[in-house]
């Protein structure tokens, strides 16, 4: 039973890994790294589920409250980023290497 | 032969504050020294005084050990543990320390009186007089000292001050290199001294006299033999014998009264006092005891050669030194036979060269300091005393009839000739080339024409450099007769090194004698030939083959550039670029390669976020991958 | 009283003062500075004259629990050999504070920009009491930490107030004695896991590693870091740069303390924790120690820079020391030991005697100089003593202590002993030709107006050149502290008894 919801979780967090890898936009990359957190919310509570303890339900609260914290943080870079450099592309903000 | 009396501790008396000898040059030495300027005035009148108390002293302990019975001459007298458990500094009076104690501090206060006139017009006289007294000390302290690491002071010790006093003019280059060549060569003699000390702790435990003569009888000879050539080769370097031979004709830039006391009287002799007071090391090592003689005939006949083709009047001297303290060498080599001689000839010798060398400082005083003999010529008229005290001098190193060098050496040629005849003979022949070389410096000094520079005005030297001459050439005269006819000093000296089995009796007409005469007589005639009845030339002749060698030193500076200075030289230099290019090299390699490496692995950080999310995603795939493996294994 | 702590606590505190003071008061932080470390000496003395020689090894005793937990003690005390080298620091501190008056000031030639002058008084004395620490400390990890702690005061030192090239040499010196820290570190560990005592306390770790193959291991690791900080050859390149660019106080320190540390860690650890691995290690080392002395002379002989000369001599020195502790002979610990003191004060002498020479003239270069005699006697005289000091002349302190080692390593190792004789010859080469270029010869016209040195100097060197005499003639009251000491070091150790092949009959003046 609980299987799918595994694969599910699987699939959700595939699709944000790919979309963090192939797409360019911050905004978008930023809503697939939350796609991927959630899926592993719900992997989280799945666990729970199947070993019938709060765990992984206690788990996913955490997840959720950094989530939200780093939301907060991300977007006002990001915002910060588009407004002095017109772009929110994550290819261009490259400065910070070697 | 008869061993040597057992040493008695002293206590009491004047032998036992007999420290004091050393103790009271030392202390001038430091008084002129730290005082600095302030003793400008009196500095030289100390250290004469510090010099003449120490004669007293001297004197003093000398009457009381002749006025003990024969059987208790060694004296030893204890002073402080040097290094505890293996050095206990005292000090030994014996027959053989009292004479050299005598000879030092006698013809030494000789010298500080001499040196007052000598050094007037110096600006550092104060400085010279505290070298000189700290010369006397460390020399006091060598021949004094009861075992071998006290005697390795003072050697060491009479090696700074012979550096310090031929540098004494060290703003010239020449005057310094020859200070620091006087050192080194020094060092290695030392080097083999001091290999030959430890040999002695480890073979008996102890590097006292008394305990290690003692005991030397039950020694491998082998060992003794390792001793005997390690202890040689150290008197080789202080007393300037061949091979170690280079440094003293150079450090005769020093002022003249240091050549004559360090020089000529005292120090150089000390490798013969060595060599002396170990004689029961020696006497069983017949090998060791070969090699010294050889290594005595050799120099001494390396020395006459070099003296004959000096111009400079103190190198000429030098080689004759040199010459000399072969003989000296050569008969301590003859053990108990001919140490009376080696060590009379080395007093009689003391006084005799110390009276030329002094005799060439007057004249030097006299000329300007020029030394160059073809540029004097004629100087008796004008240096009437000085030429009779060197005349007096010249007839005693070539060893005229009656008078001191004439008993002393011959003695070390009978001696040697009953030892080998080939060792006798060679002697012979360096008598006669001993005529010949003073006789030429003679000749061209007081004989002929002047041949001085326009504003050379010879002059008589003042009356307190003129009376040291006239009481050295005293003992010139008088002392070698008084020392071996009847066998005085023999008998004098046996409590300390021994008596030979059948003493040895004057022959006034034995074979070598005469033969040793007759070919000073022709040396000498050659030389008034070539130099007295003849005219010198002011310039030096290029001369033959022969001469050339002779004017080299034997090419000894030659031969130490070539195989030891150059080579040393290259090995500087390519340690130093070993040590910058090699070791560091590999270190600072390390460094640039450890460097170069992250400098190339930081480009990884490209800066894209979207790569790094790639190697995450693949770091954690690996992860779960090798969990996986794991988990199914 | 608590002796040692007390020694610790006073030059912290001083340091801490030092540093406290309002801005603009260079003039009292080195007063300050000055006035700490006298005190400190005057305590040190006090408290070696209390010491008894023939009592317990270990004196002063305090141990203190710090982290129970690994068995770590702040444990102090000291026997024979460690109180000589307290004794060596805080005789040389005050000398160097005074020394380096105007060291920090920033002016002359080429002086780095100006600095913070009573940080430098302050690392100073933070220094002389890790120093003081080091050689105290009775708990191996203890000794860790301060080994390690003192690179950092002499990391400022030489990084802030050297020479032009201050940085690398820094830098090199941190890293490499890093390195052998490092390693040391391990071997510590090691040691304390494998011993299962769960104790760090030195007395107690004495045998506890039987294992040959172990023992051989943990060796390595401490001996390593010794000969990095001592340095033996090939370890020794980091100690030239170092030299030449720390300032000449901290050269001082850094040479004639700093790298003690090493050949007294050999001493102490590598013999006693490790006797069985120390004798099989014991050709390598005195290949190391002979090499070290020919090739550091050599060296030294074809130096340029007047302070990388004497830094390349102390390399030879110390092959020297390494020599004498390893040599298994009584007679040679004993020599080495008292070479380390005796080392610190000539070659101290000599660093601080080239600083005074740099400062006046702005230049390292021996070439530079000339006829100094002629223009400053007394500088010169003290250049000289100490130079002959260097190279062990007899009625100097250096002599006695080469001479021990070298006829103690000659009982029981001629070969090596011998060769190491022949560097005698070549100390006389590197000090009298240094000495002739600088002193000898014409003054040269940037020397003429060099100035003879001032009261203040004139204290620097007196007590340095009066012990250096005083122990050349009498080191009895030395050897009579290290002896003890050194026997019992080496009653874990197999020594070779020493028994001559001839005994003399009359055992008076030779005994054991």
């Amino acid at each position: 039973m609980t299987t799918h919801y595994l694969v599910l979780s699987a699939l959700l967090f595939a699709i944000g890994a790919v979309g963090v890898l192939v797409r360019r936009n911050a905004i978008v990359v930023f809503m697939c790294v939350e796609l991927m957190l959630n899926a592993c919310n719900l992997a989280f509570v799945t666990f729970a589920r199947q070993h019938g303890n709060l765990d992984g339900q206690i788990i996913a609260f955490f997840v959720m409250v950094v989530a939200a914290a780093e939301v907060v943080v991300g977007l006002a870079i990001i915002v910060t980023i588009f407004r002095t450099r017109r772009s929110a592309s994550v290819d261009d903000a490259n400065l910070l290497k070697y | 032969m008869e061993p040597a009396e057992k040493i008695i501790q002293h206590a009491g008396g004047v032998i036992g504050v007999s420290w004091l000898m050393i103790a009271l040059p030392l202390l001038g030495a430091a008084i002129l020294l730290l005082g600095g300027r302030r003793t400008d005035r009196w500095g030289h009148l100390l250290g004469v005084a510090m010099s003449l108390a120490s004669f007293v002293v001297a004197v003093l302990a000398f009457v009381e050990l002749i006025g003990l019975p024969e059987a208790q001459r060694r004296r030893g007298v204890e002073l402080f543990q040097f290094i505890p458990g293996m050095v206990d500094m005292g000090v030994l009076i014996d027959p053989l320390s009292i004479s050299f104690a005598l000879l030092i501090t006698g013809v030494g206060s000789l010298i500080h009186i001499y040196s007052i006139g000598y050094m007037s017009h110096d600006p550092a006289r104060r400085r010279f007089f505290a070298y000189l007294n700290l010369f006397v000390a460390a020399m006091l302290l060598l021949v004094l000292a009861d075992n071998y690491v006290g005697l390795y002071v003072g050697w060491e010790g009479v090696g700074l001050a012979s550096y310090l006093l031929i540098g004494f003019w060290q703003q010239k280059p020449s005057a310094a290199t020859a200070a620091q060549k006087a050192f080194i060569v020094n060092r290695v003699g030392d080097f083999g001294l001091a290999i030959g000390i430890f040999v002695i702790w480890t073979t008996f435990g102890s590097v006292a006299y008394g305990p290690v003569f003692g005991a030397a009888g039950g020694a491998d000879q082998g060992v003794l033999t390792v001793i005997g050539l390690l202890l040689l080769l150290g008197a080789c370097g202080k007393s300037a014998q061949v091979p170690l031979q280079s440094w003293l004709l150079d450090a005769m830039e020093g002022p003249t009264p240091v050549s004559a006391l360090i020089h000529a009287a005292t120090m150089v002799t000390a490798g013969v006092y060595l060599v002396v007071r170990s004689g029961a090391i020696f006497e069983l090592a017949p090998t060791a005891q070969l090699v010294v003689t050889i290594v005595g005939v050799v120099t001494l006949l390396a020395g006459a050669i070099i003296g004959t083709a000096k111009d400079d009047i103190k190198k000429g001297l030098a080689g004759s030194t040199m010459s000399q303290i072969g003989y000296m060498m050569l008969a301590a080599g003859l053990g108990p036979a001919g140490y009376a001689f080696a060590i009379a000839h080395l007093i009689t010798h003391g006084f005799f060269k110390a009276n030329l060398f002094l005799g060439a400082g007057s004249i030097m005083h006299a000329m300007n300091d020029e030394v160059d003999m073809r540029k004097y010529g004629g100087l008796r008229k004008f240096l009437p005393v000085t030429f009779a005290t060197f005349f007096i001098g010249y007839l005693a190193i070539i060893g005229f009839p009656l008078l001191s060098g004439y008993f002393t050496k011959d003695g070390i040629i009978e001696t040697a000739m009953h030892h080998s005849a080939i060792l006798g003979w060679l002697a012979v022949v360096g008598a006669g080339i001993t005529g010949f070389y003073m006789s030429r410096m003679v000749f061209m000094t007081f004989f002929g024409e002047k041949r001085w520079a326009d504003d050379a005005h010879p002059h008589e030297s003042p009356a307190v450099m003129t009376w040291p001459l006239i009481i050295l050439s005293v003992g010139s005269i008088f002392l070698g007769g008084y020392l071996i006819l009847g066998n005085t000093f023999m008998q004098f000296l046996a409590p300390a090194v021994g008596r030979p089995a059948e003493l040895p009796v004057f022959h006034f007409f034995s074979v070598p004698g005469l033969a040793t005469l007759a070919l000073v007589a022709v040396g000498a005639a050659f030389a008034w030939m070539k130099y007295g009845r003849a005219q010198v030339p002011v310039v030096a002749p290029r001369g033959s083959f022969l001469t050339t060698f002779a004017r080299r030193d034997l090419y000894g500076d030659a031969i130490n550039e070539s195989l030891f200075m150059r080579p040393g030289q290259w090995a500087t230099r390519f340690a130093v670029f070993f040590d910058n290019r090699g070791i560091d090299g590999l270190v600072n390699g390390l460094a640039a390669m450890i460097g170069g490496t992250s400098g190339r692995l930081r480009r990884i950080q490209t800066g894209f976020a979207r790569s790094y999310a790639l190697s995450i995603l693949f770091g954690a795939a690996v992860v779960a991958g090798a969990l996986l493996l794991v988990g199914n294994l | 009283m608590p002796w040692l702590s007390t020694l610790i606590a006073v030059p912290v505190l001083g340091a801490v003062g030092v540093a406290l003071l309002p801005k603009g008061n260079d003039k009292l932080a080195k007063q300050l500075a000055l006035v700490v470390s006298l005190v400190v000496l005057a305590l040190t003395l006090v408290m070696a004259v209390q010491f008894s020689p023939r009592g317990t090894r270990f004196q002063f005793d305090e141990t203190y629990e710090w982290i129970p937990r690994f068995g770590v003690h702040f444990g102090l005390a000291v026997d024979g050999i460690a109180l000589v080298l307290i004794v060596l620091s805080a005789v040389l501190v005050p000398i160097v504070v005074l020394a380096s008056w105007h060291d920090a000031d920033g002016t002359g030639a080429d002086a780095p920009p100006k600095r913070s002058v009573k940080t430098y008084f302050a690392l100073l004395l933070v220094l002389e009491a890790m120093m003081i620490g080091v050689f105290a400390a009775t708990d191996i990890f203890l000794f860790y930490v301060f080994f390690e702690a003192m690179l950092i005061p002499m990391y400022f030192m030489i990084g802030s107030y050297g020479g032009a090239q201050r940085s690398y040499a820094a830098v090199k010196f941190l890293l490499y004695s890093l390195f052998g820290g490092l390693l040391m570190l391990v071997a510590v560990i090691g040691l304390y896991v494998i011993a299962e005592k769960n104790t760090f306390m030195f007395p107690e770790l004495i045998g506890a590693i039987t294992d040959p193959t172990t023992q051989k291991w943990l060796f390595a690791g401490f001996f390593i870091a010794f000969a990095v900080k001592a340095p033996l050859w090939p370890f020794h390149t980091w100690l030239p740069d170092a030299a030449a660019q720390a300032p000449a106080g901290a050269a001082v320190l850094l040479v004639g303390v700093l790298d003690k540390v090493g050949t007294y860690g050999m001493l102490r650890f590598c013999l006693e924790l490790f006797p069985d691995a120390a004798k099989f290690f014991t050709p390598l080392v005195l290949v190391l120690a002979v090499v070290g002395i020919v090739y550091g002379a050599i060296v030294a002989i074809g130096q340029t820079d007047m302070k990388r000369l004497i830094a390349y001599t102390s390399i030879s020195h110390f092959g020297f020391i390494a020599l004498g502790v390893f040599a298994m002979s009584q007679n040679a610990a004993t020599g080495a030991t008292l070479y380390m003191v005796n080392h610190g004060f000539s070659t101290g002498a000599l660093f601080l005697i080239a600083g005074f020479l740099i400062y006046r003239r702005g230049s390292n270069y021996i070439a530079d100089y000339g006829g100094v005699q002629k223009v400053a006697p007394i500088l010169a005289g003290t250049f000289l003593v100490a130079g002959l000091s260097g190279l062990a002349l007899p009625g100097l302190s250096s002599f006695v202590s080469e001479f021990m080692v070298l006829i103690g390593s000659f009982q029981t190792y001629p070969v090596p002993a011998t060769i190491a004789t022949a560097g005698v010859v070549l100390a006389a080469i590197y000090i009298l030709w240094m000495y002739k270029r600088v002193a000898n010869g014409p003054t040269t016209e940037a020397v003429a107006g060099m100035k003879d040195l001032n009261g203040r100097e004139k204290w620097v060197i007196a007590p340095l050149i009066a012990l250096i005499i005083a122990l050349g003639f009498y080191p009895k009251p030395l050897l009579d502290v290290i002896n003890p000491a050194v026997d019992k070091t080496l009653a874990n150790v197999t020594v070779t008894e020493f028994t001559p092949a001839v005994p003399v009959a009359d055992q008076k003046g030779a005994g054991e």
